[in-house]
């Protein structure tokens, strides 16, 4: 099933929504305003009345897997439960009715739930203080180089480039181009872990930070981080912390006794915010001591239980966004990490290992495992010998995953591991789901012996089977270079230069 | 604990499975002097103690009624209806992720897409992306495009721009080395002219001049715009400013101190290649279904890695779903509805209060929609006095611009009804 557009369900006779009227005398636009300011026509949104409106999107969510009905193994991603909780404090009138620009004294609460959650996060990564600006893991990453940058500038040292190993998240050098620095790219060694000879080679006195994930991409440990560490600090460059992998080791080591300087988290996976099918997330950075003179403005401040937005850091980068940060998603985090606390977090990093570790077992025996184990809280598979052995690919195995009502994990990251398989399961999903997954990945990998041609055809069970991608980049682009009126990237009313058929 | 699922038992037998003795011999790769006894936390609480925790924070905030909040700034307090949370609520949308797997995400794709052509109309450009932060970082992502666009490294902010976003445009902007300088006299190192309409003061600004000013120039026009005054302005594609800019908190998402809320960004067809972040598409499946998909990911990080346009990733797609429920409830005519309400009850607040002894409208010969500057004699305890009086009044923004000395802006929008107006006046006559 599949359904019609809220553009496509639009009927012109459908009234307006009632909306009271200004009952007060005052110009409106076309008494004041010149003719040119105004507005030619009005903007083409659908019509519809709300029990249309609220089927509709109802329908749409029928359409969508997520963690609240299935198993999300996304690697790289932890889709762990979503304390509902979280939730109801959020929608506190007490947190979502707040004006940003009200006066500091009026804000207290906020301010102090937003100070108690800096020195919580500082707690698990072991690091002095943290900036709960960034909206997003990406946007922490680029903040943090920003600091960094400023960093050395402080110090008048010219350091161009960023290093950052060829298993990191597509973030990390996109963060660093972003904000001016040269990528340069490490290797892995055969075992699945930075290659320390090439990193030797690529320090230098050029180098302004290695960019770090730790468990890394593969899911393992990195055993020689002291050494890494102690390598970066000899030639003056400074240590970033990709926090995506955060959830391997809470309560078991911090990164910030690694020897981590700059230390991003994303509280959208770590500490249970929801998706929101794309955000929003949060991603505050936590720094060690030399970094705190550059954190954003403001910072939040307390002297004797009183709580203030401190502007006053002459060598502070300056703002990353409007207003605080997405608060909303702080109220969340911090509401679980009180339920949690110390104990919980520390089993909940736990019980992510060994589940990891269980599942790696359970289907060691139908996908490779390119590297030795144990494992952290996600492993690594390679369907690569499916691919050579009988076609099957990777994305075979996700697609027919959908069929069998498991959301897909990760394929094809890390880059270097052919048709990789990601798994996360995180800590709140069940011994019994993690069996059925595995008795799903042994019926596709049997499957892929004996009929290989049907796993190409899944899913089967979906709303739309597999979408041919190449052929909508084939007309996106025809649009883009004006060879076509159809736009792909949104709905046209017919007759306004589309084709018949609207999309 | 809560949350947790495994008993001891499970964790006995997996540790069985696996083969291995104990939890430490799955952590043998940490080195022994990294581990920790324990975090520097408190224990866990029950779920009746973390919310009265979380309930006790919040009652130390004051919230004042939507009625009484005559204070913008770029946040504003609207009618939300309640189809929007009823739908953003859903955990089939809110505990989704990035709707990677297509054929099992096409509730949010669709909401997306339907999302996109919601802004491509609103600002009548051609493409709009799937969302971004807010509208601070939407207004740095569009300097980036026309940087990379023009291959010129400054960009001029024309007037009163949002300063918290011009702010970050120059974080974002030193990173790139791209110069920000303020002024509207674009010339041949200009990569684009930025303005506000309305701007940060409420008032109207000569966007179809500063359009014609950028292109002149050889550079681009980016109009940041406030969404639902696009129901009554006219819109940049009309204008003809190349990427339109802005932030989405009024279409439906609460103030919540200032986020999360949600930044838009749409531009014309020749600039597609340049976007930032997540692009939905339509496409068919083998037996000609048609879907979503999302589109154009050679311009992301995850593929192009350093060379991406953007390093976004995560994006704001639940409030862009906030956005996408709020303007199809209202539709255009609801949507002008509430343009026109808010217009006027300005209008009419505006002369009242110009009215008020020693008071006048800071700049009378300009225009402007829901939002106004006024020069109010001793403004600090005007504003303190409304507090006392349970009244969000207006912004002073000399604490931005120091030429600005005892200017106030007031907004009023349809939350503000007749009778919260007398009592604001009321309130400053007595």
């Amino acid at each position: 099933m599949t359904e019609p557009l809220s553009f496509e369900l639009s009927r012109p006779a459908v009234d307006p929504p009632r909306l009271p009227e200004a009952d007060v005398d005052g110009p409106g636009p076309a008494d004041v305003l010149p003719h040119d300011m105004l507005r030619d026509r009005p903007p083409g949104l659908p019509r519809l009345s709300e029990p249309e409106i609220m089927r509709h999107y109802s329908r749409l969510a029928s359409l969508n897997y997520s963690i609240s009905e299935n198993f999300y193994p996304l690697g790289s991603c932890t889709m762990k439960y979503n304390p509902v909780l979280n939730e109801q404090a959020a929608a506190l009138p007490g947190f979502a009715g707040l004006h940003p620009y009200q006066d500091e004294e009026t804000v207290q609460g906020a301010l102090e739930l937003m100070w108690r959650l800096e020195r919580a996060l500082c707690a698990v990564v072991g690091v002095e203080r943290a900036t709960l600006q960034p909206a997003a893991g990406a946007h922490g990453e680029w903040t943090a180089l920003r600091m960094i940058a400023a960093f050395h500038h402080s110090r008048e040292e010219n350091r161009t480039e960023v290093l950052v190993p060829d298993s990191a998240h597509g973030t990390n050098p996109a963060s660093a181009a972003l904000s001016g620095f040269h990528v340069v790219e490490v290797k892995s060694g055969p075992d699945g872990r930075i290659s320390l000879a090439d990193l030797e080679s690529k320090l230098s006195p050029r180098t302004a930070a290695l960019m770090l994930t730790n468990p890394n991409t593969l899911g393992l440990f990195e055993r020689e981080i002291l050494d890494i560490a102690e390598m970066v600090h000899a030639t003056g460059a400074l240590l970033y912390y990709d926090g995506a992998n955060l959830n391997a080791f809470m309560g078991i080591c911090r990164p910030g006794d690694m020897g981590f300087d700059a230390v991003h988290m994303n509280l959208h996976k770590t500490f249970t915010t929801p998706h929101g099918g794309g955000g929003p997330g949060a991603g505050p950075v936590g720094v060690k001591a030399d970094l705190v003179p550059f954190l954003p403005t403001p910072t939040v401040e307390r002297t004797n239980g009183h709580l203030e937005l401190d502007y006053k850091h002459p060598q502070s980068i300056g703002r990353v966004r409007s207003f605080y940060g997405n608060f909303g998603m702080l109220v969340r985090a911090y509401t679980y990490i009180l339920a949690m606390g110390g104990d919980g977090l520390s089993q909940a990093s736990q019980d992510a290992v060994l589940s990891a570790n269980y599942l790696r077992k359970l289907v060691e025996g139908d996908l490779e495992m390119p590297h030795a184990g144990p494992c952290m809280h996600e492993f690594v598979a390679s369907a690569h010998h499916l691919t050579t052995e009988h076609g099957v690919r990777a994305l075979d195995v996700a697609k027919a995953l959908l069929d069998r009502h498991f959301y897909a994990p990760t394929v094809y990251f890390p880059l270097v591991v052919p048709e990789a398989i990601m798994v996360e399961p995180t800590e709140t999903e069940s011994k019994e789901t993690l069996d059925s997954f595995a008795r799903a990945i042994k019926e596709i990998a049997a499957e892929a012996r004996t009929d290989p041609q049907s796993l190409h055809a899944e899913p089967k069970t979906l709303p739309v089977g597999r979408l041919d991608e190449v052929a909508a980049a084939r007309k996106i682009n025809a649009y883009l270079v004006g060879q076509s009126e159809d736009p792909v990237l949104r709905w046209k009313a017919p007759g306004e230069g589309a084709p018949k058929e609207a999309c | 604990m809560p949350y947790l699922v495994h008993s001891p038992e499970d964790r006995a037998a997996m540790l069985e499975t696996i083969g291995v003795e104990s939890m430490d011999d799955l952590l043998v790769d940490i080195p022994q002097s990294l581990r920790l006894e324990s975090l520097q936390l408190p224990n866990g609480l029950s779920e009746l103690e973390t919310m009265a925790q979380v309930q006790a924070l919040a009652d130390r905030n004051r919230v004042y009624p939507d009625r009484l909040t005559f204070r913008g700034g770029g946040v504003y307090r609207r009618f939300i209806p309640a189809a929007v949370s009823a739908v953003t609520s859903k955990p089939e949308f809110y505990t989704a992720y990035t709707p990677y797997q297509a054929e099992a995400s096409q509730g949010t794709l669709q909401a997306i897409f339907e999302y996109q052509t919601l802004i491509a109309e609103l600002t009548s450009l051609d493409v709009s992306n799937a969302s971004l932060y807010d509208g601070a970082t939407a207004v740095a992502e569009a300097a980036m495009m026309a940087y990379v666009h023009t291959g010129r490294n400054e960009v001029l902010v024309s007037g009163y721009v949002h300063p918290e976003y011009v702010q970050v445009l120059r974080v974002f902007g030193e990173g790139r080395g791209i110069k920000v300088r303020k002024g509207d006299q674009p010339n041949k190192k200009t990569a684009a002219v930025i303005f506000q309409q309305p701007d940060f003061l409420g008032l109207l600004v000569d966007a179809p001049a500063l359009t014609r000013a950028a292109h002149d120039a050889g550079a681009l026009a980016i109009a940041c715009v406030d969404p639902i005054s696009l129901a009554i302005l006219a819109s940049p594609g009309e204008y003809g400013a190349d990427i339109a800019v802005g932030e989405g908190q009024q279409l439906g998402l609460s103030p919540s101190f200032g986020g999360p809320h949600v930044g838009f960004i749409a531009c014309r067809r020749e600039l597609v290649r340049k976007l930032p972040g997540r692009l939905v598409g339509t496409a068919h499946d083998a037996q000609g279904r048609r879907g979503f998909v999302l589109a154009l990911a050679a311009r992301e990080q995850h593929i192009r890695r350093e060379k991406a346009t953007s390093n976004i990733c995560t994006n704001h797609s639940l409030c862009a779903l906030a956005a996408a429920v709020y303007l199809t409830y209202m539709g255009p005519y609801g949507l002008r509805q509430v343009a026109e309400v808010s217009f006027k009850r300005a209008h009419h607040l505006a002369a009242r209060l110009a009215a008020l002894p020693g008071w006048e409208l800071a700049f009378p010969e300009r225009q402007f929609v829901n939002e106004f500057p006024v020069r109010v004699p001793k403004a600090p305890s005007v504003v303190k006095k409304l507090a006392r009086k349970g009244i969000l009044g207006g912004l002073e923004v000399n604490r931005w611009f120091r030429e600005l000395k005892g200017v106030v802006t007031f907004t009023c929008t349809e939350v503000n009804d007749p009778s919260a107006i007398d009592e604001l006046v009321a309130a400053l006559g007595s």
